[in-house]
């Protein structure tokens, strides 16, 4: 994890030719991208286009039909979904359990992932509850949070356990403009620290550098277009 | 064992004893399926006593089925199962501790609560011993062979009744086994050990085939 040596490789996330298929449909075909450390992909499109399932295939959900995914740079004996973390519409939360039991259970859970080319730091849970303006229902049930509540503690779970890949869909669904703010000011220290997000989004998220891939239908194809890069 | 092992453990045993959990469910149902039995039989004490082996263990068999159903598929309702695919930690062993978990939960009480409803069926103490015994070693063996339909039906909303249906033709093994060891206990035409021994090894091998292949299971179900 530390960041004073220099790495030899420079994290790189490489989908080639990613093809699927979903109930008989073929969903996209042929779709390539490359994303550096530091990078966030935002993936845009009109509804059922397959943003979604791009992003579950890229966490390893959904089954490739052809194509790989690799993450260079990575650490070596891990597939790349166990390298990253997936923020989806679901979210993992136990109504039964405290928020923070079921935020410890998170972090003891999911394996960390220490590459050089990537600072993030491992936050405590406490800590990651308050950052994000729940630290006071820590001992609750979770049944009792707000479903924006609910997000923010899902969101928490990408802090306690350091992973380089953040796979965001609709990051923003659920929640208010501050913690809207705040959601980006994270997702741009995770930038920041060399991290790679892919987000699936149809709002404007002001995020520092950004290559966008844009799903359109009929010849299913994919724009790259790079910005700030 | 390592650490993330004993959490997943500690929140599947918590998430059943709480609220919404199925932990007394099953030896609820055990308790209703055993305590039905004599007023459906008649009062023959003895034809009660020879059968008693088989009653415990079809009522053991029926409410381990009972639970079976919430075992991964609650997970999957929340997404949780996709995190646990994605967590790093081989599925296999992570199958194995759930079952573990739920065995906890819900099998052990069956057990504890079985020379209590021996008592009921005019069981000799001998015999009630060797009940619970083939109980404790068989009733994993249910819950690990009930773990492969449970992943198979995870994405199905009722999936209960075609677990059941999927489960329990392999589960006839054990209840022949367990009750003919347990039957040995109290006749013994046939040494106690043989039969006992054949469902140790059940059990076993219930451990190595229900974790590979609910885990494959699992693998497909996340698509």
């Amino acid at each position: 994890m530390s960041s004073s040596r220099t790495p030899e490789y420079l994290l790189k996330l490489i989908a080639e030719n990613l093809t699927i298929d979903r109930g008989g449909r073929r969903v996209f075909q042929d779709l390539s991208f490359t994303l550096e450390s530091g990078t966030a992909l935002v993936v845009t499109g009109a509804n059922g286009i397959g943003k979604s399932s791009l992003l579950r295939t890229l966490a390893g959900l959904v089954f490739l039909s052809k194509g790989s995914i690799r993450l260079e740079g990575g650490q070596d004996d891990r597939q790349p979904q166990e390298q990253a973390h997936y923020f989806g519409h679901q979210d993992a939360v136990k109504p039964a359990l405290s928020v923070l039991e079921n935020l410890v259970f998170w972090q003891s859970f999911s394996a960390p992932v220490s590459v050089s080319s990537f600072a993030g730091q491992k936050m405590e849970p406490l800590e990651a509850l308050q950052v994000l303006g729940i630290g006071h229902t820590a001992y609750l049930p979770a049944g009792y949070l707000s479903a924006g509540q609910r997000r923010r503690l899902s969101l928490c779970r990408l802090l306690v356990t350091p992973r380089p890949v953040w796979l965001m869909d609709e990051p923003t669904s659920a929640l208010d403009k501050a913690s809207e703010g705040q959601l980006l000011e994270l997702m741009n220290g995770h930038i920041a620290h060399g991290g790679l997000i892919v987000t699936a989004t149809h709002t404007d998220l002001a995020l520092d550098r950004v290559q966008i891939l844009h799903l359109k239908a009929e010849i299913v194809e994919a724009l790259l277009a790079e910005e700030d890069f | 064992m390592s650490s993330w092992a004993m959490v997943l453990f500690q929140r599947d045993l918590r998430l059943s004893v709480r609220i919404g959990g199925s932990a007394m469910v099953g030896v609820l149902f055990f308790l209703a399926v055993v305590t039905v039995i004599p007023f459906g039989v008649g009062p023959d004490l003895n034809l009660l006593a020879r059968i008693g082996p088989a009653i415990l263990w079809i009522g053991a068999l029926l409410a381990t089925l009972l639970g079976l159903d919430r075992l991964f598929q609650a997970d999957r309702e929340d997404g949780t199962l996709d995190l646990m695919l994605m967590a790093g930690r081989p599925l296999e062993l992570v199958v194995l501790i759930k079952c573990l978990a739920h065995w906890v939960a819900t099998g052990l009480p069956l057990v504890v609560a079985a020379p209590l409803l021996s008592i009921f069926l005019n069981i000799d103490p001998v015999a009630m011993g060797a009940i619970t015994l083939t109980l404790l070693v068989g009733t994993p063996a249910l819950t690990l062979i009930g773990a492969i339909g449970a992943s198979l039906t995870v994405s199905l909303r009722r999936g209960g009744l075609l677990l059941a249906v999927l489960v329990v033709p392999l589960a006839i093994p054990v209840l022949i086994f367990g009750v003919s060891a347990a039957d040995a206990a109290i006749h013994d035409p046939v040494p106690f050990m043989t039969p006992f021994l054949i469902l140790c090894s059940l059990s076993l091998i219930a451990a190595v085939i229900g974790p590979i292949a609910a885990a494959l299971a699992l693998r497909f179900a996340g698509d």
